[in-house]
């Protein structure tokens, strides 16, 4: 009977090659480590973020008059509607942690290069279009934070010169932040993002499963056909979609169910460290909630600071550092454009910084601890000596960038093993 | 299908002109979607000209009107404001002339204003749109010799008592004067230049 709707199904949509291909009988290899979890993770919060933010669009409402007064609502009056908000707010949060964990396993095994840049590059994409997608989120409960720090950051395109007044004015629909403006971004954040994202993401998988996971030794599982010795061959059945182009080694498991126990064990701690903020401290001190955010906006009282949320700190930083605002604005898209130009910063032939020089894995730490130390010095009222301090990590930033390419090129490489290691 | 020789030329005039013309179509389709951005009919209307009575304002004080959703700033100037206005030498200033266009000509002058003791302005930082703060005294700590000015609490921009920008902020631009005219003395309309600028 069951055999019979599912030989149905077949007959009419691909349900069971799909699911071979890309669950049962997808190659991944069987050295990823717990750095490989992040992905699975942030799909797991993207599912979340819907899923809250479909709930929260039904008591939510869309206008300058409304909208602080409806989410004050949602928190106290609405049945589990804090629940649902805090889910949305940390999950916001959570989705950027493991986002840039995520990032950051791609820059230590070198998974951008070589045959994987697309896949790199529509990472960014969605990188790109969540940024977007937090900042215009971030207007909606009308909160004094979210209102200036909207008015600041669309300020930015008012420096552009000659065009810039104009474009400013388009994007706001008004000649200040206003209720047009909020409703806008409430479109955009509700339909026409998620959208770009699930769409986005989709092809961020099919692009991965076509050139297969990376590993953190970085040397392929898959050969040319014929050149692996038969007891050298995986023991599991693939999809003959991968089988019969290459060679796989003996160092692939199934997809499923090896490495989505693995991410469910990961998803497991996830929920201990999620549920614990969310429940008892979701504000985070003031970081995942800004505390001016519970004061309704006042286009005519500006917070004593304005900082965006924690994770856009590290290029408020950035755009803060040049004293010139147009020129502030250029370095900072610069410094994210130059991340997803890396795959062709990086011109080393060695993927995982196992086997690379000694200097790539200080320069990859310095530059992880540079954007940690950008975030503080973007989310703390400026001093001078912070502000010389902005300036010289500013610079060590885009010197990451320098060196690598510089190093890149002639670099002394450790052996590669020929198979993946334990 | 048949064996018919193909016209190539044709075949791509034909290509080349429906890609023009659908082309065009998507252009044409576009501009609805993106005009709708711009700001509607009654944004502009509540962008209408505001009129402000000053007959109630003290010497040294500030009042804050709404025009555009922006606050605007009126400010009896006494004359020892407009005394340490001059006094201000040219090279703290980053545009000590109004050079920029940041305000209408009748206002491109040494107190940028109209009538030297009224000052009126956009009270919105050139630099990213926060509402800097407005001391009538205790300014000396902030800038030496000025005892009054306007103070950016976001980025600490400095502004003088004409709304001229310190060196050495992050602003770059004085601030903004917004067009207007007397109606006669005891009124002020914002928003429009009037007959006589």
């Amino acid at each position: 009977m069951f055999k019979n709707l599912v030989e149905w199904i077949d007959a009419r949509i691909p349900m069971t090659r799909t699911y071979e291909m890309h669950m049962s009988k997808y190659p991944a290899p069987k050295n990823m480590n717990f750095w490989y979890v992040f992905g699975f993770l942030a799909t797991i919060v993207l599912v979340n973020q819907l899923v809250t933010g479909i709930w929260l669009t039904m008591s939510y409402e869309p206008s300058a008059a409304g909208a602080f007064a409806s989410v004050e609502y949602i928190m106290r009056d609405v049945e589990y509607g804090w629940v649902i908000r805090y889910m949305h707010s940390t999950g916001a949060s959570a989705f950027f942690v493991v986002v840039y964990l995520h990032m950051f396993r791609g820059l230590m095994y070198g998974s951008y290069q070589k045959p994987r840049e697309l896949l790199w590059l529509f990472g960014m994409f969605i990188y790109l279009a969540l940024m977007a997608e937090a900042f215009m989120g971030y207007l909606l409960p009308w909160g004094q934070m979210s209102y200036w720090g909207a008015q600041v950051i669309i300020g930015l395109f008012g420096t552009i010169p000659v065009i810039g007044e104009d474009l400013a004015l388009w994007i706001r629909g008004d000649y200040v932040v206003s209720g047009a403006t909020l409703n806008r971004f409430f479109a955009l954040h509700v339909i026409a993002l998620p959208l770009v994202i699930v769409i986005l993401v989709f092809l961020h998988i099919v692009a991965l499963h076509e050139v297969g996971s990376n590993n953190p030794d970085g040397v392929d599982v898959k050969r040319p056909k014929g050149t692996v010795a038969d007891e050298d061959k995986t023991k599991f059945e693939f999809h003959e979609y991968y089988t019969s182009k290459k060679d796989l080694l003996d160092d692939v498991v199934p997809f499923f169910p090896h490495m989505v126990l693995k991410d469910l064990m990961a998803f497991g701690v996830f929920l201990f460290i999620f549920t614990y903020i969310m429940f008892f401290n979701p504000d985070f001190y003031g970081k995942f909630i800004e505390h001016p955010n519970f004061e309704p906006a006042n286009n005519l009282k500006t917070p004593e600071h304005v900082f965006p949320v924690w994770y856009f700190t590290p290029f408020y930083a950035i755009l803060k550092a040049v004293p010139d605002p147009f020129g502030g604005m250029v370095t900072m898209f610069a410094s994210i454009i130059l991340l997803a130009l890396i795959p062709w910063i990086d011109r080393g032939k060695v993927r995982s910084w196992r086997y690379r020089c000694g200097l790539h894995k200080v320069n990859l730490i310095i530059f992880a601890m540079v954007f940690i130390v950008l975030g503080y010095l973007g989310a703390t009222p400026a001093t001078p000596f912070k502000e010389t301090m902005a300036k010289l990590f500013t610079i060590a930033y885009f010197m990451f960038f320098v060196a690598l390419w510089l190093y890149s090129k002639n670099e002394k490489t450790k052996p590669l093993p020929e198979r993946i290691t334990k | 299908m048949s064996n018919a020789p193909v016209d190539n030329s044709r075949r791509r005039f034909l290509t080349a002109a429906t890609s023009v013309v659908g082309g065009a179509g998507v252009v044409a389709a576009a501009v609805p979607f993106i005009a709708s951005w711009n700001p509607s009919t009654r944004a502009k209307s509540a962008g209408a000209p505001v009129e402000v009575d000053i007959t109630k304002i003290e010497p040294g004080q500030l009042i804050r009107v709404e025009w555009r959703s922006k606050p605007v700033w009126i400010v009896y100037r006494t004359p020892k404001m407009l005394e340490q206005i001059s006094s201000i030498s040219e090279d703290n200033l980053k545009d000590a002339n109004s050079t920029a266009d940041q305000q209408p000509e009748y206002a491109r002058n040494a107190y940028r204003s109209k009538k030297e003791e009224i000052f009126v302005a956009v009270g919105i930082c050139t630099h990213l749109g926060c509402s800097p703060s407005y001391l009538s005294d205790g300014y000396q700590e902030i800038v030496e010799g000025q005892d009054s000015g306007f103070y950016c609490p976001c980025h600490g921009s400095k502004f003088d008592m004409a709304g001229r920008v310190f060196s050495g902020v992050p602003a770059g631009a004085n601030l903004q004067v917004p067009p207007h005219y007397f109606v006669n003395d005891t009124t002020i309309l914002i928003g429009e230049d009037g007959g006589a600028a």
